[in-house]
């Protein structure tokens, strides 16, 4: 699969024409800069979107010029003004389908299977979840893209990754990942394209492969992709960048999955039967174990400094430890499906009196069509802040951040030192796990609780 | 982008592995609109907590899997605005890997035991041309693709050499079928 869209987007030898460039304010405006410095245009304003998500407040701030923070006003406002100069479609602040770059791009119908589609943010992975070749890029090579719609690409390797069995009760497409990366290890997928296949992801809804190929990167991976099926194509159908022809795309859609004979440059199997709830310990998300076990004996200085700075003690279980916070969102988990996962497993409950816990829409629309099924009221009802759409605590580059020595669980991607904020102590766990760990006030084996 | 020839001077070693551009350069300075003065909040928690001390040379010496995690060329930009000219470390991050190549910083991959001894030898000279690391200890020969190298060699504007190609690209513009959505139309 990866073979068949890349050599179908090859303009020459090294040279990939790009056919969606999705633009967020934080690592484009030197790129827009390089641009009037050297009087170019954006080549293909058609194939460009921007919106704004990095550093907005998700508290309800309707435009960009009421934004608080000065620094975060002006780059939104800067990506604005570019994108206005360069004639690129933006959803900012306010409108109705402003959210997480990553969410926003398959809400409109925009990401398709077969498409090279590039953001100057590395979760772009999750895009791959419909058969599409995505991946980050930095601002150089946004600059590029505006002005060739080409990237500069050495080709990487490939890899297969095959799932065998069903997930069991309370194990997600979260922990999946988790657990994959666990035993990759976070170098493990360096240099690679990785196809995530077998019966298990054939099984899971898009939102679910989007967590998967979402987190990719964090197992080093350049791009995660799974083939399109039925479940794609009906995600695809109906929304508002679907292909005129949909009867035709699907049919050249088809031809897309890898050919039974095709062959990777490493190919591993998992057993996803096997599969428990997972919750990270340290301060990359390959520190990993199942909710059931304990804080694990550091093998390497790395570890030792990682719980350090996580202030855990080895063979403390994973279940005793006490929560300050509880996050539910960012572009890994914070989709309608995400939401609704979340909120089963909340209501009738109350948040423990000894965290606060937020609950962050990935899109408008995503917060709009939780409110028309009630979300908003099953997590409010509990105890839980109703937010509006944004990156927010899953980078802290908004208000949303936690304070020094907080302890988090959070459905976000990364655990990295000062990542939600200078000092605080990140868990990452699936939105089942955060909302039963909201309720209980530590983590718990959702598989027996209640 | 200044041409890279020849890096030569003292190393400044940080001997961490997998260490993410979250540290690097943390997220408060990425909110600034331009490109330059990023050198000062450079690794901005550890250098303000006292767990690592930086020396502004020439070249640093990092640990496996330097860069990994956010795709932020904020990252490389402070690196270099702080005084960095190369990082030689045993593997890269991939998007890190290339951003650096994009802007002139020359990412140096060696062997874990190449990359201590360089360190320990505290100097070393690396050659662009010869593809070599000279230092008290020996003289080591690194890979490097011939395009980046051609590249970094001349300092040659990345977007400048593609618009030479924009023949083609119209012609694969005019050749493949129209693919995805008009963004215009939403």
């Amino acid at each position: 699969m990866f073979d068949k869209i890349w050599d179908a987007h090859e303009v020459a030898e090294g040279l990939i024409y790009i056919d969606l460039h999705l633009v967020h304010e934080v690592t484009s405006p030197q790129a827009f800069d390089g641009l009037r410095l050297e009087g170019r245009g954006v080549r293909r304003p058609d194939r460009t979107i921007a919106t704004a998500d990095h550093n907005v407040p998700t508290d309800g701030t309707m435009a960009a010029r009421l934004i608080a923070d000065e620094l975060s006003r002006v780059q939104v406002e800067t990506l604005e003004r570019n994108c206005e100069e360069f004639s690129v479609p933006i959803h900012s602040l306010g409108s109705d389908d402003q959210g997480i770059v990553h969410v926003i791009g398959p809400e409109l119908g925009l990401t398709q299977p077969g498409l090279t589609i590039v953001c100057g943010d590395s979760h772009t992975s999750t895009h791959g979840a419909f058969g599409a070749l995505a991946f980050g890029i930095g601002t150089s090579e946004v600059e590029h893209v505006l002005a060739t719609q080409c990237l500069v690409q050495r080709r990487p390797q490939t890899m297969r990754i095959a799932y065998t069995g069903e997930l069991g009760a309370g194990v997600t497409a979260k922990d999946l990942i988790l657990a994959t990366i666990g035993r990759l290890g976070t170098r493990g997928m360096v240099g690679h394209a990785v196809e995530y296949a077998g019966e298990t992801i054939a099984g899971l809804s898009m939102e679910n492969r989007m967590t998967i190929c979402n987190m990719t990167i964090e197992g080093g991976g350049r791009a995660g992709m799974i083939a399109p099926d039925e479940t794609t194509f009906a995600w695809i159908e109906g929304r508002r960048a679907a292909p005129a022809e949909l009867e035709a795309a699907v049919a050249t859609w088809r031809e897309l999955p890898s050919d039974d004979e095709a062959a990777f440059g490493t190919e591993v199997e998992i057993d996803a039967a096997s599969l428990s709830p997972m919750v990270t310990w340290g301060t990359n998300p390959g520190q990993v174990v199942e909710v059931t076990e304990a804080v694990p004996e550091p093998t390497t200085e790395t570890e030792e400094r990682a719980l350090r700075y996580m202030d855990l003690e080895p063979g403390r279980a994973m279940q005793e430890i006490a929560l300050d916070r509880v996050f539910i969102g960012s572009c890994t988990n914070s989709r309608i499906g995400d939401l609704r996962e979340a909120a089963s497993m909340v209501e009738g409950h109350r948040v423990a009196d000894t965290l606060t816990a937020m609950v962050v829409p990935g899109s408008a629309r995503v917060k709009a069509q939780a409110e028309a099924e009630g979300l908003d009221e099953v997590f409010r009802a509990a105890g839980f802040d109703w937010r509006s759409a944004g990156c927010s605590m899953c980078l802290g580059m908004n208000p949303d951040i936690l304070s020094p020595g907080e302890r988090c669980a959070s459905t976000s991607n990364r655990n990295f030192e000062g990542r939600q904020g200078k000092g605080g102590r990140t868990h990452l766990v699936s939105p089942k796990m955060a909302a039963a760990a909201a309720i209980e006030g530590r983590f718990v084996d959702i598989r027996e609780w209640e | 982008m200044e041409p890279v020839e020849i890096i030569e001077g003292c190393v400044s070693h940080l001997p961490r592995a997998d260490v993410d551009t979250d540290q690097i350069i943390p997220k408060q300075f990425l909110k600034r609109v331009e490109r330059t003065g990023f050198g000062e909040y450079l690794f901005y928690d550890w250098i303000r907590d006292g767990e690592i001390e930086l020396e502004p040379n020439p070249i640093l010496v990092a640990g496996p899997n330097f860069g990994c995690g956010s795709s932020r060329e904020h990252a490389p930009w402070a690196l270099q605005d702080f005084g960095f000219e190369a990082i030689i470390a045993p593997s890269f991050a991939d998007i890190f890997y290339g951003n650096c190549m994009k802007i002139g910083l020359l990412a140096v991959i060696l062997g874990e035991r190449d990359c201590r001894a360089i360190a320990e030898a505290g100097a070393a000279r690396i050659d662009l041309d010869d593809q070599t690391v000279d230092f008290a200890g020996g003289v080591l020969r690194f890979e490097i693709d011939e395009q980046a190298k051609h590249r970094l060699r001349h300092g040659l504007d990345d977007i400048g050499i593609t618009l030479q190609s924009a023949a083609a690209i119209d012609a694969f513009e005019a050749a493949a079928p129209a693919r995805g959505a008009d963004t215009r139309s939403l």
